[in-house]
């Protein structure tokens, strides 16, 4: 163990400790009796018994939770089959359809979620949780493409060839060999589906009515309009619940993390 | 192979494929359409006002400073946030790819990424906690070093790049980790049995071989960094008025859209002009 190797191992631990520190803390004040964060440290699950009897707060997580459900089982159909359609075949404008996954992910949500806003306005769908939905698809749809696309690098495309010889029907190719061996990929893109509706603010920012609106969006007006406690502990139940749900999908999902 | 699909198997790829990018065409690529061309009205074509077509939107940008003023500075809010996650992200990386072996490394991998797929509102908020005047950290600060000592960090620029290196650190850790841990560790030990120093190996091997991934990180930070609005609001106070902070206004505030779509679509520009230069970077930082 020389110098360089301890020095490295104490900023890896100092980056840890900035990245968890804040979210560490936020917990901890969740659970801080005084409603203006004041130390001494006075534990009290107040907050939380609170958050039990806000209603806008459950109305609006409960719409968040229904809206990323929607969105996991739409995005994750189209997405799957889109991904299976790119590697199936080879058609002329193949490499453009893959290119044009990356907007989505590549613009930042400001410009992508006021064009919605402009344009959902024009045709009439207006603000409002069908909005939100169309916007949460279209964001998520590329993540599900990749990362069941990523599974499917490794499938042995010469299985559905045999199962074709065989006599089995494209469909009963697909659901019978295709799916059983891309199904962690697709179940992983499901989850990243479902992360990236969750946890969605800026999209449904623009496109959520007033007062009607998702838990993100709750959150950052009440942050705006003065700091709340009750706002403290939803955070921290976001945030574990959030962190629960990476943890699942790293069961499934390898990020490359291991050789 | 381009051409060599017969007629069923193109009517099963087209039925397969239609309902994605049909629904990106809707949620995505009209809505921008419709963006560039609603920057070119006088007034949003909703209520009984005439409506022109005009260029004075993107007059008020090239014509007033303010505009121009404030985009420079979220490109140099930018620069700082990207130059900080490289400085703090990289070295991470190289101590995660090439001296942290097995079970460790994979678990400390998902613990440097776990933060990156949580909210990230949620994440502003807690530096905020962390951060206000009386707060943890000057609690923290007074219990160390007692006296009169005040960070008074929150609502300054500075808390803004805390928060913004906060959100987007773990995209440079990300993609530098995927390229340095492809680099072959029998080229590293070559190059020492050869009796290259420690420095020389990093500055002249590792570096060059990773630089693609550390690239792409970087601009995967860049990006979203100069379109960002929520992170100053919260963490800026007065000094939090970026050009992302101006576009929001436009459209939940001021209710100018055409305004807001030109300043949108100049960002749009800005980041497409970005994307397409590194494009070549990124395509190999991804594979």
């Amino acid at each position: 163990m020389n110098a360089l190797r301890i020095a490295g191992l104490i900023w890896l631990g100092l980056v840890l400790v900035f990245l968890y520190a804040p979210i560490l803390v936020m917990a901890a004040m969740s659970f801080n009796a005084s409603p203006f964060y004041q130390l001494p440290f006075d534990f009290s699950t107040r907050w939380y018994e609170d958050l039990a009897s806000n209603t806008a707060i459950r109305t609006a997580a409960t719409r968040s939770v229904l809206i990323a459900l929607a969105v996991t089982v739409i995005a994750t159909a189209l997405g799957t089959s889109a991904a299976l359609a790119l590697f199936r075949y080879d058609f002329p404008g193949k490499r453009i359809l893959q290119v044009l996954l990356f907007p989505p992910i590549a613009i930042p949500w400001l410009i992508t979620g006021t064009a919605m806003l402009i344009f959902f306005f024009a045709i009439g769908v207006g603000r409002g949780t069908p909005a939100v939905l169309i916007g949460h698809v279209a964001l998520a749809l590329p993540y599900v493409i990749v990362v069941v696309n990523a599974r499917l690098v490794s499938f042995d495309r010469t299985l559905e060839e045999a199962a074709r010889a065989l006599g089995a029907n494209p469909w009963t190719v697909t659901r019978r060999v295709t799916l059983p061996w891309i199904a962690p990929g697709v179940v992983a893109g499901a989850l990243f589906a479902f992360a990236v509706s969750f946890d969605q603010f800026v999209v449904s920012y623009f496109l959520a009515k007033p007062g009607d609106s998702t838990l993100p969006v709750l959150i950052y007006t009440s942050i705006r309009k003065g700091f709340t406690p009750e706002i403290n502990a939803v955070s921290t139940l976001i945030i574990v619940g959030s962190m629960a749900l990476m943890l699942v999908v790293a069961r499934f999902f390898s990020f490359g993390g291991h050789r | 192979m381009a051409g060599t699909l017969s007629a069923g198997d193109g009517r099963r790829a087209a039925r397969l494929l239609a309902p994605a990018y049909l629904w990106l065409t809707l949620a995505v690529f009209l809505p921008l359409s419709a963006m560039l061309f609603f920057s070119f009205l006088t007034a949003a074509p909703f209520g009984d006002k005439p409506v022109e077509a005009t260029l004075s939107n993107y007059r008020a940008f090239f014509e007033t400073s303010t505009y121009a003023l404030l985009l420079w500075k979220s490109i140099k809010l930018g620069l700082w946030v990207t130059g900080a996650c490289i400085l703090i992200g990289y070295p991470c990386a190289l101590v995660l790819a090439k001296q942290i072996r097995g079970r460790a490394r994979e678990a400390l991998f998902l613990l440097v990424i776990l933060p990156f797929w949580s909210n990230s509102l949620v994440r502003i908020f807690s530096w905020a906690i962390v951060l206000r005047g009386n707060g943890v950290l000057d609690r923290a600060l007074d219990a160390v070093w007692p006296g009169d000592v005040r960070l008074a960090l929150m609502f300054t620029p500075a808390a803004v790049v805390i928060g913004l290196v906060h959100s987007y650190l773990p995209y440079v850790i990300l993609t530098s980790y995927l390229a340095l841990q492809a680099i072959d560790d029998d080229i590293v030990e070559a190059a020492r049995s050869l009796g290259a120093r420690r420095l020389t190996i990093l500055w002249r091997l590792v570096l060059p071989l990773s630089l693609p991934g550390l690239l792409a990180g970087a601009v995967l930070v860049f990006v979203p960094v100069v379109g960002s609005f929520m992170e100053p609001r919260i963490l800026g106070g007065r000094f939090g008025t970026y050009y992302g902070t101006v576009i929001e206004d436009q459209f939940v505030a001021v209710f100018n859209w055409p305004l807001g779509a030109a300043l949108s679509f100049i960002l749009l520009a800005v980041v497409l002009l970005i994307l397409g230069v590194s494009s070549p970077v990124l395509r190999r930082g991804m594979q």
